[in-house]
C-alpha cells in the first residue's frame, strides 16, 4: 500500500481583480501517492500556475484543505512555509531560474545553504547531485556558459538535492528543443525510476503522456484522469 | 549563511562596478573628509597647544599695579610667593626703552628686558649661541645681556655678537648670549605687553637704573604635580596681604586655566566641522538607499527564486542588509585611505606633525556601517516582503 503524500480536499482559490472576484480554482480533489509521476495537462489560464504555487506552498487556497507529507499547509506561517519549501518541494522552472552571477555548482548548493548544511558536505553533495545529472565537466562553468538543456539539468539538481518529497516541475522543457527537451524528460523518468514523486505542469499533451497518470485541468476543474502505459 | 551573503554581495558589487562606485562615492567624500578634518585640524591643535605648553603651562603671571601707597611687589613678598609649596621659582619681568650705543651709532628707544636666572633655566632652548643670564649675574649685577638675533643682526650685519661690547644707557654691557630667531616661541608676557624683546639684562641692573624699588609684573613657575587650585589660592592671599586686601591691585593669570578654555574651544570647532562633514555621509547613505532599491527591483525573480528555494524572510533581509553595509563600509574604507593621503599631504604641507587618530580611523568606519545599517534596511525589508509568486511571475 503506497503512502499518499500529497491530499488536496475541496481547494478553491478566488482572486480579486479590483471589484471583480474570479474562481481561479473550483472544489478541486486531487491526491498524489508516493513515486507517482503525474502530469497536470492544461492551457493557459486554466489554473495551473495557480495550482502549481499552491502545491509549492508558494500561495496559499481560499478554502479546503492541502495536506502536504500529512501536514495542513494553510495552518503554517510564513517562516515554517519557508521550510517546507525548502525541505519538501523541488521546484524546476520553465525558464531554469538559475543566478547568473554563481556557477552551476554554487547555484546547485543554494537550497542547502538555507537548509543550513555546512559548506564542506554542501559542496560534496551538490558535486554528487551534478555528477548524476551528467555535468560532471561543467560544474565550475556559469549559466551563460551552458546550454539549455544544460542549464535545465543544472535546474534540475538543485531541485533534487534537498532530497525532497515532490519534485515539481513547471512547463520544464518549455524553454528548449524537441531534442534536449527528450533528453530532460529521460532525466526525470530515471528520476521517478528511482523512486522520486514528481509532479510536471504543462500544456503539451506528447509532453504529459510521459508521466504515469494525466489529469486535466479546465476553467479551474480537475476533470478526468488518464492513465498511460509508462 | 553570512559568508555566502558576503560573496554575494561582493560579486554584485564586482558585478555593477560603475554603479557601485558612484554609490559609494559620497560616503567616500563624507568619510574622507571627516578624516582629513579631524587629522588636520588636530595637528594644527597639537601644534598650537605645543607652543603653548612649552611657554605657559605650570606658569601664572601677576600683574601688581599695586595701591598708590605700594606699586608692585618688594623684596619681602617676592620671598613669600617664592615660599609657596608648589612653586619652582620665580621669574620678574622688569621693561624699560633705553637707548644704546654701538661703534659710535645710538640705536633709540630700544626694549630692554630684566629677566633672571631661573626664566633662562626654563626656556634654555631660546639660546642660540653663548649662554643665558645665570644665578652670579644676577646676584652680582654683571654687565651681561642676551640679545635677539634680529637686534643681533642690526648691530653686527653677518657677525656673531657673543662677547661684543654694547653701551646700554651709558654703561658697557658684554653680550654673552642671543636668541634664536624662532617665530613660534614668545614669551607669554611679552606676548601680552606686545613689546619686542630686543636686549635682556639681570633684572636688578634694570631696577637700579629705572630707580624701581618694586616689580610690578612677573611670572611664578610651579611645579607639574602641584595642586594649582591651592597653589593659585595660596599666592592670592599672599597678594591680598601685600596690597592689604584693595581691589583691582593685582591682576593673576593662571595660564593653565586659559590653556583649558583654548583647548575646549579648539574640540568644539572640532566637533562643528566633522558635524558638517557629516552632512555628505547623510547625502551618500541617501544614495545607498537608491542603490539598494533599485537592486531590489531589479532582482525581483532573484528574490521569488530564493524564496521558492526555502530563504526565510529574515535571510533575504539579511542579504540586502549586508550588501548595504558592504557597500558603505568599502566607501568607508576608501574613504579612511583617502583622507589619511589628504591629511599626509596637508600635514606636510603646512609643517605640521600627521595627527592620525585610531579615533578618527574608527569613527570613520562607525559612520560608514551605521549609515549602511540606517538606509540599507528599508530596501532589505521590501526585498523581506516581496510575494515570492509575485516575484516569479516576473520573468
Amino acid at each position: 500500500m503506497k503512502k499518499e503524500i500529497l491530499v488536496m480536499k475541496d481547494i478553491v482559490k478566488v482572486y480579486h481583480m479590483g471589484d471583480e472576484e474570479q474562481q481561479i480554482l473550483k472544489h478541486i480533489n486531487f491526491n498524489v501517492w508516493e513515486n507517482e509521476f503525474v502530469s497536470i495537462l492544461g492551457p493557459s489560464g486554466s489554473g495551473k500556475s495557480t495550482m502549481m504555487n499552491i502545491i509549492g506552498c508558494l500561495d496559499v487556497q481560499t478554502s479546503g484543505d492541502y495536506l502536504l507529507s500529512g501536514q495542513n499547509v494553510s495552518e503554517l506561517n510564513e517562516v515554517e512555509l519557508a521550510r517546507i519549501r525548502n525541505k519538501e518541494i523541488g521546484f524546476v522552472f520553465q525558464q531554469f531560474q538559475l543566478l547568473p552571477r554563481l556557477s552551476a555548482l554554487e547555484n546547485v548548493e543554494l537550497p542547502l545553504i538555507y537548509s543550513k548544511v555546512p559548506p564542506r558536505k554542501r559542496k560534496e553533495m551538490a558535486e554528487n547531485i551534478l555528477e548524476k545529472v551528467g555535468l560532471k565537466d561543467k560544474m565550475k562553468h556559469y549559466p551563460n556558459q551552458l546550454s539549455g538543456g544544460q542549464q535545465q539539468r543544472v535546474a534540475i539538481g538543485r531541485a533534487i538535492v534537498t532530497q525532497p518529497t515532490i519534485l515539481l516541475a513547471d512547463e520544464p522543457t518549455g524553454a528548449l528543443d524537441q531534442k534536449t527537451g527528450h533528453q530532460v524528460m529521460d532525466l526525470f523518468k530515471d528520476l521517478h525510476k528511482e523512486g522520486r514523486t514528481i509532479i510536471m505542469i504543462t500544456h503539451d499533451e506528447e509532453i504529459a503522456k510521459n508521466a504515469q497518470r494525466i489529469v486535466r485541468l479546465l476553467d479551474g476543474n480537475l476533470s478526468e484522469e488518464v492513465k498511460t502505459d509508462v | 549563511m553570512f559568508r555566502e551573503s558576503i560573496i554575494m554581495s561582493w560579486k554584485n558589487i564586482i558585478h555593477n562596478k560603475m554603479r557601485s562606485f558612484l554609490t559609494i562615492l559620497g560616503i567616500v567624500i563624507g568619510v574622507a573628509a571627516i578624516i582629513a578634518l579631524i587629522t588636520i585640524v588636530q595637528g594644527v591643535i597639537d601644534n598650537v597647544d605645543e607652543q603653548f605648553d612649552k611657554l605657559g603651562a605650570n606658569t601664572l603671571i601677576i600683574q601688581a599695579s599695586g595701591t598708590p601707597l605700594k606699586s608692585g611687589l618688594n623684596d619681602y613678598d617676592i620671598e613669600a610667593l617664592k615660599n609657596i609649596e608648589g612653586i619652582t621659582g620665580i621669574g620678574p619681568n622688569v621693561s624699560l626703552n633705553m637707548d644704546i650705543w654701538y661703534n659710535g651709532v645710538i640705536y633709540e628707544n630700544i626694549n630692554i628686558q630684566g629677566r633672571n636666572d631661573i626664566y633662562f633655566n626654563k626656556f634654555a632652548d631660546r639660546i642660540r649661541s653663548g649662554r643665558g643670564i645665570n644665578v652670579l649675574d644676577v646676584e652680582n649685577k654683571n654687565n651681561v645681556c642676551v640679545i635677539s638675533s634680529d637686534f643681533e643682526q642690526k648691530l653686527f650685519p653677518g657677525e656673531n655678537g657673543v662677547n661684543k661690547t654694547i653701551s646700554i644707557g651709558g654703561i658697557e654691557y658684554v653680550i654673552v648670549g642671543v636668541l634664536g630667531n624662532d617665530d613660534n616661541v614668545v614669551s607669554v608676557t611679552t606676548m601680552m605687553s606686545a613689546d619686542d624683546e630686543d636686549i635682556m639684562i639681570p633684572y636688578k641692573n634694570l631696577m637700579n637704573i629705572s630707580g624701581m624699588k618694586n616689580i610690578v609684573s612677573l611670572e611664578l613657575y610651579t611645579r607639574e604635580d602641584a595642586n594649582k587650585e591651592i597653589v593659585t589660592q595660596t599666592v592670592k592671599t599672599v597678594l591680598n596681604a601685600a596690597f592689604n586686601y584693595k581691589d583691582d591691585s593685582y591682576i593673576l593669570i593662571e595660564m593653565d586655566s586659559l590653556l583649558d578654555v583654548m583647548k575646549t574651544t579648539q574640540q568644539m570647532m572640532k566637533g562643528m566641522l566633522v558635524g558638517i562633514a557629516s552632512i555628505s555621509l547623510v547625502v551618500g547613505g541617501i544614495g545607498i538607499m537608491n542603490m539598494m532599491l533599485v537592486s531590489v527591483t531589479e532582482r525581483t525573480t532573484e528574490i521569488g527564486l530564493r524564496k521558492a528555494l526555502g530563504a526565510q524572510p529574515r535571510s533575504i533581509q539579511l542579504q540586502f542588509m549586508i550588501e548595504a553595509i558592504f557597500l558603505s563600509v568599502l566607501g568607508g574604507f576608501v574613504g579612511i585611505v583617502i583622507g589619511g593621503l589628504i591629511s599626509y599631504i596637508a600635514s606636510n604641507a603646512i609643517g605640521i606633525k600627521l595627527a592620525l587618530e585610531p579615533s578618527a580611523v574608527l569613527l570613520g568606519f562607525g559612520f560608514s556601517a551605521a549609515v549602511g545599517i540606517i538606509f540599507g534596511s528599508a530596501p532589505a525589508r521590501k526585498a523581506s516582503k516581496l510575494n515570492p509568486i509575485d516575484a516569479l511571475r516576473s520573468v
